[in-house]
Parts: C-alpha cells; sequence; structure tokens
C-alpha cells in the first residue's frame, strides 16, 4: 500500500445562484494512493467535476482540506494554485482544447514555457513526451490538421510534459469513437502502469472506468460507492 | 419564391433588426466614420472660409493700380503724378460730387498684438478718405463714426477688432509716430479688408513722412470697361503702372496660404479616410463572420446571394452614413462659424476668415462616408454569398 | 522572450483582422509623422536661431525702413560684436509661384555671424569680391539646376533698378549647404550683397530693412536690446530690438496655433482610432477566453495571462507605428514639394520616441480592458462556457 498522494477531509462545496444556496458537494473525504488510476463516475450533476476541479486546484472547496502531494492546497492564492499546478496537474480535457494557432509541439510546449529550462531542454522534453503518446511525426502539424484521437494524444503530451504528479482528465473519451477511445484509455493506463502516473478520471462511460484500477460513483454530491478492478 | 427586391428588404431587415444586439460593433462604424467626416469637415471648412473670404473681396468693376513690377499692394509705389494719370484716365466712373471715383491709398504694416497674446502681429494700415464707402459700397460704419479728415483717428475692420486687442472705440493703437484713437469700426462683408484698419491717407503720410501712395483703387464705369482702361494706362508714356480687377488680383495674393490648407486638409481627410475604411472593413468582416449562419440559414431556404450581398452592403451603408451626418453635425456644431486669423505670406499680413460649414462640404462628407461604407460592405458581402453553406451551418 | 512566438501566433489567428487592425493604427501614426513634421518645420527655425544674435527693425513694422546711420550707431555701442544690415529682396525667378526668400546683406558682417552656413572658402572670397555676386542654398540650386557661374535674373517685386527695370541679374559665385543638415529648411535662401543692391536700386537708397547685430556676451541680450532701442527713442525712426530667436518666434504665432490645430487633428484620429482598434481587440479576447483558461489550467499565472493579452497589443501597436512612419518618410517629399517653404520635413528623433510612447499608452488604453477581463477570467466558468 503506497502513501495517499490526493486526501480530501470534509471538503463541501457550496454555490450561490440568486438567493438560493446550492450545495454541489456533501462533506467528502478521499483518498487517492500513488500510483491509483481512478475512474470517477456518476450522473450529471452528480458532482463529480467539481470533484475534479478541486483535486486539480482549478476551483476552491467552500469547506475542509484538500491535500495533494503532501501540500495544502484549498488555501492557496490564485497565484499560488497557477504556480502549484504548473508543478503537480497535468489537465486532459473533453474538447482536448489545443491553441488552435499553434502546431502540436508547441502546444505541448506550453507548461514548460513557465519553468527555467532551456530552449533545447524544452524541445528535449517535448519530443519525448510526443515519442510517448506515439505522435513524434506529427509535431509540426495544427490541431486543425489532427484528428480527434490524434488531438487527444497531444493534450496528453501536454498534460505529461512537466512531469506532473497527477493527471487529471475530464470525460477525455467523450468526444471520440469507441476505437479511438479505448487507444485513448489504452495510452492512459500504460502511463499509469509504466510511467507510474496517478490519475483521476471522470467519465460516464463504464467501459472507459475499466481501464482504471479503482472506480468511483457519486451522486447528488455524495461518494456513494468505491471498488476496486480486478 | 419571393422577388428579389423582397428579398433584399427581408434579409436587410433581418441584419438591421440584429444591430441593436450588436452595438459594440456597429458603434464602431458610425463612431470612426463620424470621426473621419468631422476632421475631413471641419479641415474643408477652413479652406473654404478662407475661399470665401478671398471670393468676397473687390469686384469685376473695380481695378487696383500699382507700379508696374510690383507684387503687391505693400511693395507698390505711386507718387502724386502718377496717381493723377489714374484720376484723369478714360472709363474711371464719377463720383457723386463729379470727380473721379478713384482713391490713392496707402499700405502700410502695423504691429497689434492678437487678443489674449503679447506679440506682434502684422496688421494693415490702409490710409485712405472718406471717399472710400462711395468706393467701396460693400463696407459700412457699424459702430462709433468714421474717422475726421486730417485727425490721427482709426476705424478698424470688424474682424480685426475681434481678433487684434485693443482695437475697441476709445482704445490707442501705434499707427505711426504715435498712439492713434480707434473712433469706429467698419463691417465690409467679412471680405479680406475687414482685417485691417484704416485712416485717413493724409495724417499718415504726415506721420510716416511718406509723399507717394501705394496705390490707386478706381471705379469703373463699368466691368467691360477694364481692358480699355489697362491698355490707356501701359500706353502711357509717363508712367510704368500696371492695373490688375480686383477680385483677380486679391485672388493671386491667397495663392499660397490657399494651396496650403488644402492641400493639408485634403492628405489628411484621404488618409483618414483609408484608415477608416480598414476599420469598417474589420467590422464588416466581423458582423459577417457572427451571423454566417443565420445568412446560410437564408440560403439554404433558397435565398439568392444577390440580396445576401446587397443586405450586407446596405446595412454597412446605413451605418456609415449615420456616421456621416453625425461627423457633419459635429464639425458643423463646433466649428461652423469660428474665426481664426493668420499671416499670409504673399502680403505679409494677417487676415481673419470663418471656418464655413457650408451645405456642399456637408454633402461631400456624407457621400465620403457611402464610399467607405459601400467599399467596407462589398468585400464582406461576397465573402459572405461565397461562404460554402453546409460548412457555415456547421461552423456552430 | 520565450513566450514571443505565443503572442505571435495569438496575432496570426484572425490574420485579415489582424492586418486590418494593424493598418488602420499604421494610418494613425502615418498622419502623426505627417502632421508632426509640418509642426517641426514651422517651429524649428525659431528653435534654432542663436541668442548671441539681435535684430533691430522698424519700431511700428519690420515693413519700415531704417537709414543706414544706424548701423555705425550700434556698431559704437559696447559689448557689440559686428552689425549686418539686411534688406528683403522680394523678387521671383521665372515664375511668381517660385517662392523663396532673397536677403541683401552686408556680405562680410552676415556670414561671420552665421557659421551655421557653410561654403568653400574659395567661394566666399568670390562673394566678397563680386559686387553683383550672389550665393544660394543647395537646396535651391538643386531646384533650378543653378551652378557656380550662372547668371541668374531675378524679377524684382519690391526694388526696380534705377531706370525703372525689374530685371536684376546676379553672378552666381557660390552655392552654401548648413553645417546641419537640419538647417537647411531654415537656411533656404539667396543672399545678395547689399552694397551692390543699395546703390543699383532706384528708391531707399541708403536704408535697410533691418540690422542683425552679434553680441560679444549673449547674457547681455536684453540689456544690449534696450540700449540700441533707447538710443534710437524719439527719433524720427525708431526702433524695436529683439533676440533673433524671440523675433523668429513672434513671426511663427503670427500663423496662429499651428500646434493647436495639429494636435486636435491628432487628437481626432486618435479618439477614432482607439474606438476602432479597442473593439477589435476586445472582440479578439473574447473570443479566445477558452484558450486563456486553459493557459490558467496550465498554470499560468493571472498576471501571465494579462501580460500576454497586453503584450500582444504592444506588439500590434508598435509594429503598426514603425510602419506608419515609415510610409510617412515616403510621404513627406511629397508632401514637402506641394508646400512652399517647408522642403526640409523629415522625421525627427523626438517624433519617433514621442511615437513609440503613443504606441505603448495606445496598447495599454485598448489592450488593457480585454487583458483584466482575460486577468480575472474565473477557469471553471470559462470551461464550462465551452
Amino acid at each position: 500500500m503506497s502513501e495517499a498522494i490526493v486526501s480530501l477531509r470534509g471538503v463541501t462545496k457550496n454555490y450561490t445562484r440568486g438567493k438560493q444556496k446550492i450545495e454541489v458537494l456533501q462533506p467528502l473525504d478521499l483518498s487517492i494512493s500513488q500510483g491509483d488510476f481512478l475512474a470517477l463516475m456518476g450522473p450529471s450533476g452528480s458532482g463529480k467535476t467539481t470533484l475534479l476541479n478541486l483535486i486539480g486546484g482549478l476551483d476552491q472547496p467552500s469547506s475542509g482540506e484538500v491535500n495533494v502531494g503532501g501540500q495544502r492546497i484549498d488555501q492557496l492564492s490564485s497565484r499560488a494554485l497557477a504556480q502549484w499546478r504548473s508543478h503537480h496537474v497535468g489537465f486532459v480535457f473533453q474538447f482536448y482544447n489545443l491553441l488552435g494557432v499553434l502546431s502540436a509541439e508547441k502546444n505541448v510546449e506550453l507548461p514548460l514555457l513557465l519553468t527555467s529550462l532551456s530552449k533545447a531542454q524544452r524541445a528535449k522534453h517535448v519530443a519525448t513526451a510526443l515519442e510517448i503518446v506515439g505522435l513524434a511525426d506529427r509535431a509540426k502539424h495544427k490541431p486543425s490538421e489532427l484528428s480527434g484521437g490524434q488531438a487527444q494524444r497531444v493534450a496528453i503530451a501536454r498534460a505529461l510534459v512537466a512531469d506532473p504528479t497527477l493527471l487529471v482528465c475530464d470525460e477525455p473519451t467523450g468526444d471520440l469513437d469507441r476505437k479511438t477511445a479505448d487507444e485513448i484509455l489504452g495510452l492512459l493506463q500504460t502511463l499509469n502502469r509504466e510511467h507510474g502516473k496517478t490519475i483521476v478520471m471522470v467519465t460516464h462511460d463504464p467501459k472507459a472506468a475499466e481501464y482504471a484500477t479503482h472506480q468511483l460513483h457519486m451522486d447528488k454530491g455524495s461518494l456513494i460507492e468505491q471498488s476496486a478492478n480486478t | 419564391m419571393a422577388s428579389s427586391l423582397q428579398q433584399v428588404i427581408s434579409v436587410t431587415a433581418m441584419n438591421i433588426r440584429s444591430i441593436p444586439s450588436r452595438l459594440g460593433t456597429s458603434f464602431v462604424i458610425v463612431i470612426g466614420i463620424a470621426g473621419v467626416v468631422g476632421v475631413m469637415v471641419a479641415l474643408l471648412s477652413m479652406a473654404k472660409g478662407f475661399e470665401l473670404t478671398l471670393a468676397s473681396t473687390g469686384r469685376a468693376d473695380r481695378a487696383i493700380i500699382m507700379r508696374g513690377g510690383s507684387n503687391d499692394e505693400l511693395s507698390s509705389v505711386l507718387v502724386r503724378e502718377q496717381a493723377q494719370v489714374v484720376l484723369d484716365a478714360p472709363s474711371v466712373a464719377k463720383g457723386a460730387d463729379g470727380k473721379p471715383l478713384a482713391i490713392g491709398e496707402l499700405f502700410m504694416i502695423t504691429d497689434v498684438a492678437k487678443r489674449g497674446a503679447t506679440t506682434p502681429n502684422n496688421v494693415v494700415v490702409r490710409g485712405t478718405t472718406t471717399r472710400v464707402f462711395e468706393l467701396r459700397p460693400e463696407a459700412k460704419i457699424v459702430e462709433g463714426r468714421m474717422f475726421t479728415p486730417g485727425l490721427r483717428e482709426v476705424v478698424a475692420g470688424r474682424s480685426a477688432q475681434r481678433q487684434f486687442a485693443g482695437l475697441n472705440i476709445g482704445d490707442k493703437v501705434d499707427v505711426r509716430d504715435g498712439p492713434w484713437t480707434v473712433v469706429g469700426v467698419f463691417d465690409s462683408k467679412g471680405d479680406v479688408h475687414e482685417s485691417e484698419i484704416w485712416v485717413d491717407v493724409d495724417a499718415l503720410m504726415t506721420a510716416s513722412r511718406r509723399g507717394a501712395y501705394n496705390t490707386v483703387t478706381a471705379q469703373l464705369t463699368s466691368a467691360d470697361a477694364f481692358q480699355g482702361f489697362k491698355d490707356a494706362l501701359t500706353s502711357d508714356p509717363r508712367v510704368t503702372i500696371q492695373a490688375q480687377r480686383e477680385p483677380e488680383y486679391y485672388a493671386s495674393r491667397s495663392e499660397t496660404l490657399n494651396k496650403m490648407i488644402t492641400v493639408l486638409g485634403y492628405s489628411v481627410a484621404v488618409i483618414m479616410g483609408i484608415g477608416a475604411l480598414f476599420g469598417a472593413l474589420n467590422t464588416m468582416y466581423a458582423a459577417v463572420a457572427t451571423r454566417s449562419v443565420e445568412i446560410a440559414t437564408l440560403r439554404a431556404i433558397g435565398f439568392g446571394n444577390g440580396p445576401v450581398v446587397i443586405s450586407v452592403i446596405l446595412e454597412s451603408l446605413v451605418l456609415a452614413t449615420a456616421g456621416g451626418i453625425l461627423g457633419g453635425a459635429l464639425a458643423y456644431v463646433f466649428f461652423n462659424g469660428y474665426t481664426v486669423s493668420t499671416l499670409n505670406m504673399q502680403t505679409f499680413s494677417q487676415v481673419a476668415f470663418q471656418f464655413r460649414v457650408t451645405p456642399d462640404l456637408l454633402w461631400k462628407g456624407v457621400i465620403w462616408a457611402c464610399s467607405i461604407g459601400l467599399i467596407g460592405g462589398l468585400f464582406p458581402s461576397i465573402r459572405a454569398a461565397r461562404l460554402p453553406i453546409v460548412d457555415a451551418l456547421r461552423s456552430s | 522572450m520565450k513566450y514571443f512566438p505565443l503572442i505571435w501566433a495569438a496575432l496570426g489567428r484572425r490574420k485579415p483582422r489582424t492586418i486590418l487592425t494593424g493598418l488602420s493604427i499604421a494610418i494613425a501614426f502615418l498622419l502623426y509623422g505627417m502632421l508632426n513634421a509640418v509642426n517641426i518645420a514651422f517651429n524649428y527655425g525659431a528653435e534654432m536661431s542663436g541668442v548671441d544674435r539681435l535684430v533691430t527693425t522698424g519700431r511700428y513694422s519690420i515693413t519700415q525702413i531704417l537709414p543706414y546711420g544706424h548701423a555705425h550707431q550700434i556698431r559704437s555701442l559696447p559689448g557689440v560684436s559686428s552689425v549686418a544690415a539686411s534688406d528683403w529682396f522680394g523678387g521671383y525667378y521665372q515664375d511668381q509661384r517660385n517662392f523663396f526668400p532673397q536677403f541683401a546683406v552686408e556680405q562680410e558682417e552676415y556670414l561671420g555671424m552665421y557659421p551655421e552656413i557653410v561654403l568653400p572658402e574659395q567661394e566666399k572670397q568670390a562673394f566678397f569680391s563680386t559686387r553683383t555676386g550672389t550665393i544660394v542654398a543647395k537646396t535651391l540650386a538643386d531646384r533650378y539646376h543653378w551652378k557656380v557661374g550662372d547668371k541668374i535674373p531675378m524679377q524684382a517685386g519690391i526694388w526696380p533698378l534705377k531706370g525703372g527695370s525689374n530685371v536684376w541679374t546676379f553672378d552666381l559665385v557660390g552655392i552654401f549647404d548648413t553645417a546641419n543638415p537640419k538647417d537647411r529648411g531654415q537656411y533656404e535662401m539667396m543672399l545678395i550683397r547689399h552694397d551692390f543692391f543699395d546703390e543699383a536700386r532706384q528708391f531707399g537708397t541708403g536704408t535697410a530693412g533691418w540690422y542683425v547685430t552679434k553680441l560679444k556676451n549673449p547674457s547681455a541680450a536684453g540689456t544690449l536690446a534696450k540700449l540700441i532701442d533707447n538710443t534710437f527713442a524719439n527719433s524720427p525712426n525708431e526702433t524695436r530690438t529683439d533676440t533673433e530667436k524671440a523675433f523668429n518666434q513672434s513671426f511663427m504665432k503670427q500663423l496662429g496655433d499651428i500646434g493647436l490645430i495639429i494636435s486636435s487633428i491628432l487628437g481626432a484620429v486618435f479618439f477614432t482610432l482607439l474606438f476602432l482598434t479597442g473593439n477589435t481587440m476586445m472582440q479578439s479576447v473574447r473570443e479566445r477566453i477558452p484558450e486563456l483558461a486553459v493557459l490558467k489550467t496550465l498554470g499560468y499565472t493571472d498576471f501571465l495571462v494579462l501580460a500576454l493579452v497586453l503584450g500582444e497589443a504592444l506588439l500590434l501597436t508598435l509594429i503598426s507605428a514603425v510602419l506608419g512612419l515609415t510610409m510617412a518618410t515616403l510621404v513627406l517629399p511629397w508632401l514637402a514639394s506641394q508646400l512652399p517653404g517647408l522642403s526640409g520635413l523629415t522625421i525627427t528623433l523626438p517624433t519617433i520616441y514621442g511615437a513609440l510612447g503613443i504606441a505603448v499608452l495606445l496598447s495599454f488604453v485598448v489592450g488593457l480592458p480585454p487583458a483584466l477581463r482575460a486577468m480575472r477570467l474565473n477557469i471553471v466558468d470559462a470551461l464550462m462556457g465551452h
């Protein structure tokens, strides 16, 4: 049993719409171990994306503690949080969210611009990341010249390139066909198994969840079921 | 299937109805073109005002006589004997007193500060006689009284009195050999003379110790009599003098300043217009882009390309015209009647004139705005019509 | 500047829009460059005039004539280094439209007090030894294709020759330039000798239009000016004396407030421009909100995102400013040829600095609202909006 890399204690999240207060997350405890590949499942509005945003440091809880990699992130300023994200989290989105004006390699390089790496070092890291996702030959292509699966691979390379503690994926296969989705999930599985990456993935697709090591089901802001895949 | 006209109307109406939802970008065209037209009309109204001041100076049936070879009144010298030759010339009309209606005048310059300033300005001092109102009936005293012959008294042109300090009735002004008293103000319908101050010619001759005139201005029996009058003078062996019709003389004395104002005005207007054209193109491209789905939908239903093109151009025209009208109105409100005075290098003297925002300038501004609107709408409209329907529908 | 490719790529996102926006900014800077050059040309002469030279004119107007005896009296005053009598010839070459100033001056005194006028020693001596000699500015010689040795017929506008003829013929003995090329506009003139001029003219002999006095000590200018005027006070020919600088300035002021007119035009131009570009830039940022949100998820700080958006505005305005000034340098020769007496129209260094300053200011004014918006962007909302 490895140590917990993510641990949430008594975390809640509320929004106010007008005078109405919406409780998105009920008080919630969660712990994710180093090397886990966790699939967060649940119907729309169950709070799974909100939970993912809290873990990824995009959002802050209304109360409770969020520890990632041994650091409390729920109290950080927006500036500190941004810096924290650049070191510890890689994001993969449903719609890839690549910058259309930049080539694949420039997109992958984006997180490295925040580091003190030299130009040559950055190029080396980018090449390695593209190699891992199997797109070394598409480095110079613009996102509009790539298929959905290829674009998502570029997005994964971008998430990997700074060697983050944690990969956070929000419906990474939601916009892909079955075959491509399987390839992407296979890639994530390889990253988890061979490169030891801890991954948290939101999905509503039970087949996608099967690639994970653990599954977590949510409904109405609460964890309702936790299981390990065999 | 509706007729083309109905199509145009319905597409245009749809576009124009959607303007409020795109107020920001629509506003850009209106304000941008208003700025351009405003500056252009203001600059041209300056040129126009100057031109009108010149055009109203002098009459075709009056002649100005100077020494042969001199360019202007300041550099001309006519001794009394020469002036007498002019007075005796045929075709010079007789005044009410039965004597020839021609006046030998002195033309000098003295320094007067502009209102609110201390630096000197070259103001024309014209030594003339009380008969000047018979010779130049366009001029009349509007305040105070005419100077008394022989006394050191001054009547100031209304423009001069407004532009320069110390030319109000009762003020003292240094003309020559000490202070002279302002006793009246004259109006000459905004012509060049209104920027001058007039004094008695004999008093000025005494004060400046001069014995000769600069020029003689003569009323001819008719405008047609000029050629005979001129020939008689040039062929007279006793004198080397030249005669010019007044309007020709005053127009020639302002060529340089006129050209400068016009060149500057038009270059700025044209260049700004090009800048605004880029802005209009940008805005209309964006307007078309945001509505590419609507336009594609209309075309899918069966609307033709023509109505789409025309409706986009019409929208651009409507906005540009609004801008043109706004710009012209601003120029009119802020500049019409605004008086300035500047140094005319050719006569070495100050001339005051008003900015005149005339209907033809406003019309020019609107035409200008429409041209910008037309070109600004043309290319984006063609793009809208050429966009493949399927692509446009998918781009939502 | 490792973020440069990122900013550059953002500008390339919608090339037609960027190009059109850039061009309209460039147009504004073209006007800025042109009008500034005109403004400087009008004021430059006054700025450059020496403070160690006084100009003495008639009390009421520069058009009055003063007896030549004044020169001797001024020369005898303490603190005076030299005095040059001067007259305005006021003629033209071939056509009245060929306007350029011609001055009759006391040649040795005049050239002695204007070291900014330079010509070969040999030509200078030729001017001193040829009574009918003339020297002209290089710009004029180039314009009318004159060369040393030519006889130049000048039509008199004010001063006929004895006998009544208006045609004066001068021998071109020298062509001068200015020590500093920037002064060319101010000294674009023809100089003839006052002694010859005075003797040959039909009337006015024994007088001068004004006197230029060189001081031994520039700090005594005020005192000496008063002393000169007091010397002639209550005489039939009273005088007014000013430093050459003040004299030129007051002359320029007579043209009216050109600076004010020009800054009003430029104000209107830049205001219009602000509307055109500000709106486009905001639109451009609006379209990219999801992209900016992605950068933030990658760990780009709010400040960095602000800087990137501002940098984009700055880059666009700077490129456009440079383009506009380049166009201005191309247009100025044409403009100068259309405006007589303004042959020295150039883009000066202060104009360039001014343009860069305005470009920076402009990019902040139009870039800051969208940049602030980008900075305050809430990632979660922005991503959900997708």
